[in-house]
């Protein structure tokens, strides 16, 4: 731990880094790739939606000696629809029929109840009328849409617009790659997955605010110094606060992890297991974003701007002068994204706040 | 190095630590103790925990009757569906609007689902009964000693009392010819012109007639007896009475029912239902072409018919009030017109005494119900309590496994400092559990599964503030501060991070909160208590108790065990004196710049 510790205190005073803005192309390039892999899974595949978006009926059984096979049929027979059954760890069954009216469905579970040799009072049914599911997801896209225009108004007041712009997209891509997930890998969508996708948004920002706030800080008087670009600055921000995003997600992630564990392990299937498993992806997504994505997004944005580009200029005639007297340049950032900062130069001149 | 002017500023943030302190511990305290008074010692379970059914019903929203679906169509409907559900003895089923156009019902374990969904659905329960006795609402005391065995007296009383315009059985042969009309126009007519049950859709205002009550028991066995007392000695005035009245009696049986006349409330003796609301198969209030007058029409299906038929031939050869029958929808006597002769063919007119709004009313009612909107169901949820109890324990081991893992975490990324982050959660998850146990009672706050997992959830959001403040700390001690103007300098900075994220944390548990219905709620709410109460915690606990701990020995000396000691975390010699350093690397002044 001593060694995370000194680690820490390397990345806090810029003695090691990693060149997350200056090297921010791979990973933009590696973003794009993920998120056109995501939207084609999502094209080719679609998602798996559960039997709460299609309309239908789940049953689940206490403990049973019939067989999965024998269920199906059963269940197949009593109903004139598809089934499809689960066995769970508690050795019941968990029996879906899609397309099964809410009415029709007492009539299958007292035949199920029957079958099975259980009593109807212990079949646990689950019957959802075919519109139920779009109407959350419907509400959904709602809540989804009055949260970003929301977030973006109080990030722009909180921050500045650009990184209001640039948690967005962080924020776009965070749920791009989870539904992504969802997509390739055909886990079954239900509300619970969209609870899960919808505390994403809270929590993927969460992140993404915590390095926007060490980069506001760092870069608070920036034009009344000469040594570093805004690109440094913001390098150094994320490096600086490397260690508390790392943390914050770790211990974000371990209840989810749990949740999943027992979720998926305890219970089988179920709505722990929904939530758990959309917010496990997304808040993974999100601490990637927020390092990789949104930071230097706002530098992308910000080196637009005139007083930046200026800095810049300062910045690097400075440097190019104190070469020539033959000092060494500053040791803190790695030189080695030099070129990059400079190749920025070709921006065209950005608004002006 | 970073700031030599600005040094070590005292910081009058500092203040009283003492303060904050008490002032959470009260909180606390009168939290628990409020929590044992109300005696909610554990939160409310919701459906997914506790065993039951929870139905979902969405408003429709009609073609042309868009603004139906409003609060206060919302709101009556809610009321007639508590009033069914819980009229079939089971209590303690709630029902609730959620979101613009949905109800919920929760109903907890122990009748089953199909039963409650009968109860809740959307058809009305609506019967017409033939009438024994009535009385005014209110208990007549001396009569009601001697009501048992009444005898058919005085039906003339209320009838001459009826001193408006409604004059009930005045009506017979003028409302017999217009019958014959507003049927042919109607639906299809019978041969026969119908004869009227003219009604007295009595708007008795000056309702000092009657008291005396006409009924006369037929067979006095021991239950009709009993009914007949409980008839004398039923208070229509009285709410709570009136919520139970006639409360889990069989369509099959005798009961009893309250009404409303005009101003006045009414009590009613009523036979077994004869005929069933479902045997409606339309009713509308409208102009009587002959009369002018508003009157409702009825057509009834093939059962409907023969029934009403019947019952209206045996109800024409009484007298009043026993030649009456009352519409009794949901418990309430709607109407109770009389019956002059039998009327056969499916179609009866109500005629009497009505306005417009008063005919399109109970037409509605008689058609659809007292529903003042109707609902399709959108979800219908049985969970056992076995399966409830199994989800209870999974969501808490795993809660428990989450906060192990967070607590190991902690312990070993930040040693002595955890134990601060630890009794930080422990004060966060007594505030979260004693307020959702009062809200049970205060809100109907309900714990449901996803609620449950908001909580876990929570436990990384609330954990994460702590480590942006331990960050914090440790940045300034590495620039070289001791413990206790590190802990100063630390907090205005890490108190803007945490109130910023947790800001977007509650605006997007409020968002959810409010957009979406049902399950989704729960869990929005919880997360949205837990982000409110990680500020208060951070604010009023952990700061308060990290400015005391900072003057112990254990930490300011930075002791290896602290979590804070100096040299592990790299920080610039000279430790003590950060005014020195005159040649401070440049990078903390970049930051600090």
């Amino acid at each position: 731990m001593s060694k995370l510790g000194d680690l820490g205190a390397k990345l806090y005073r810029g003695e090691v880094g990693y060149d997350f803005v200056g090297k921010r192309f791979l990973w933009y390039g590696v973003s794009i790739l993920i998120t056109i892999t995501a939207i084609v899974a999502l094209a080719v595949q679609g998602l798996n939606m559960g039997i709460e978006f299609k309309g239908g009926a789940v049953f689940t059984t206490p403990k049973t000696t019939s067989s999965v096979a024998k269920v199906t049929e059963d269940a197949e027979k009593a109903s004139g629809h598809d089934a499809i059954v689960q066995e769970l760890g508690t050795g019941g069954m968990r029996i879906q029929i899609s397309g099964l009216d809410t009415d029709a469905a007492a009539d299958v579970k007292k035949e199920l109840a029957t079958d099975l040799k259980v009593t109807e009072a212990d079949i646990n049914a689950d019957l959802v009328g075919p519109s139920w599911g779009e109407q959350i997801a419907n509400k959904a896209w709602t809540g989804l849409g009055v949260f970003m225009v929301l977030v973006v108004i109080y990030l722009a007041i909180a921050f500045e617009w650009r990184m209001a712009v640039a948690a967005l997209i962080a924020l776009i891509h965070d749920l791009t790659i989870t539904v992504g997930v969802y997509a390739l890998v055909g886990f079954e969508v239900t509300p619970g997955t969209v609870i899960g996708l919808l505390t994403i948004l809270g929590y993927s920002l969460y992140d993404t605010v915590v390095v926007f706030d060490g980069l506001k800080e760092g870069s608070k008087d920036i034009t009344k110094q000469t040594r570093y670009t805004f690109s440094e600055i913001a390098n150094r921000s994320i490096n600086g606060t490397l260690v508390r995003s790392i943390n914050t997600t770790v211990v974000a992630l371990l209840p989810v992890a749990a949740l999943l564990f027992i979720g998926g392990g305890f219970l089988g299937a179920g709505m722990l297991n929904d939530i758990s498993l959309s917010l496990f992806v997304g808040l993974a997504a999100g601490a990637y974003s927020s390092i990789f994505i949104a930071t230097p997004l706002v530098v992308d944005l910000k080196e637009r701007e005139p007083a930046m580009k200026a800095l810049k200029k300062r910045v690097l005639a400075k440097r190019a002068s104190a070469a020539a007297k033959g000092e060494s340049a500053d040791d803190a950032i790695g030189s080695g994204d030099e070129p990059q900062v400079v190749s920025q130069g070709r921006q065209q001149p950005g608004r002006r706040r | 190095m970073a700031a030599p002017k600005k040094g070590r500023r005292p910081t009058g943030a500092q203040g009283r630590p003492g303060r904050a302190l008490a002032i959470i511990l009260i909180a606390m305290v009168a939290l628990t103790v409020g929590m044992f008074i109300s005696k909610q010692t554990t939160p409310r379970l919701g459906i997914d925990l506790a065993g039951g059914t929870s139905i979902t019903l969405k408003a429709k929203s009609e073609p042309g009757k868009e603004n139906a679906v409003n609060e206060t169509n919302m709101n009556t409907a809610v009321g007639i569906i508590e009033r069914r559900v819980n009229g079939l003895g089971v209590s303690e089923a709630e029902v609730q609007t959620q979101g613009r156009d949905h109800i919920i019902v929760n109903i907890p374990k122990g009748m089953n689902e199909k039963q409650a969904r009968e109860q809740v659905g959307t058809t009305a329960q609506l019967y017409f009964r033939p009438v024994i006795a009535f009385a005014d609402g209110a208990p007549a005391a001396p009569e009601g000693a001697q009501s048992p065995s009444p005898t058919a007296s005085g039906s003339g009383a209320p009838k001459a009392q009826d001193g408006n315009k409604t004059s009930p059985s005045a009506t017979p042969s003028s409302s017999a010819t217009s019958q014959g009309r507003a049927l042919s126009e109607g639906l299809k007519a019978p041969n026969a012109p119908t004869p009227t049950p003219s009604a007295s859709e009595s708007k008795k205002a000056d309702d000092k007639a009657a008291p005396s009550p006409s009924a006369s028991a037929p067979a006095p066995d021991p239950a009709a007896a009993d009914l007949q007392a409980k008839f004398a000695a039923l208070d229509c005035t009285n709410e709570a009475q009136r919520a139970n009245v006639g409360k889990g009696v069989k369509p099959t049986d005798p009961t009893l029912a309250c009404g409303q006349r005009g101003e006045q409330w009414g009590k009613w003796l009523l036979g077994p239902a004869a005929v069933e609301g479902k045997d409606v198969k339309s009713a509308k209030g409208e102009i009587d072409p002959q009369s002018g007058q508003w009157i409702v029409t009825m057509n009834f299906n093939d059962h409907g018919a023969d029934a009403f038929a019947k019952v209206t031939g045996e109800l024409a050869a009484k007298q009043m009030p026993q030649n009456q029958f009352a519409i009794v929808l949901d418990g309430d006597v709607i109407s109770d017109p009389s019956v002059s002769t039998a009327i056969t063919g499916g179609n009866a007119q109500i005629s009497g005494g009505f306005n417009q709004q008063s005919a399109q009313d109970l037409g509605n009612m008689l058609s659809y119900g007292a529903l003042p909107l109707s609902f399709q169901e959108d979800s219908v949820t049985t969970v056992t309590a076995a399966l409830g109890g199994e989800q209870l324990r999974a969501g808490l081991i795993a809660g428990a496994i989450g906060l192990l893992l967070v607590v190991v975490y902690l312990l070993v990324y930040y040693r002595g400092l955890a134990f601060i982050a630890i009794v930080s959660l422990l004060v966060s998850a007594i505030l979260t559990y004693t307020i959702m146990a009062l809200l049970g009672k205060g809100i109907g706050f309900a714990l449901n599964l996803p609620a449950v997992c908001g909580a876990i959830v929570a436990i990384g959001i609330t954990a994460d503030s702590f480590i942006v403040y331990f960050e914090r700390i440790r940045d300034e001690i590495r620039e070289g501060r001791t413990l206790r103007p590190a802990v100063e300098r630390a907090w205005p900075r890490a108190r803007r991070t945490i109130l910023v994220s947790d800001f977007v944390s509650f605006l997007a548990a409020a968002v959810l909160f409010i957009v979406t219905v049902g399950k989704v709620q729960g869990f929005a709410f919880t997360l949205g208590l837990t982000t409110l109460l990680d500020v208060v915690v951070v604010f009023l606990f952990t700061k308060p108790v990290m400015t005391l701990l900072a003057r112990t020995k254990f930490f300011s000396s930075g002791h290896p065990w602290s979590g804070l000691d100096p040299k592990r975390l790299g920080a610039k010699p000279p430790l003590r004196s950060s005014r020195r350093t005159a040649g401070a690397p440049a990078p903390v002044e970049a930051k600090e710049a």
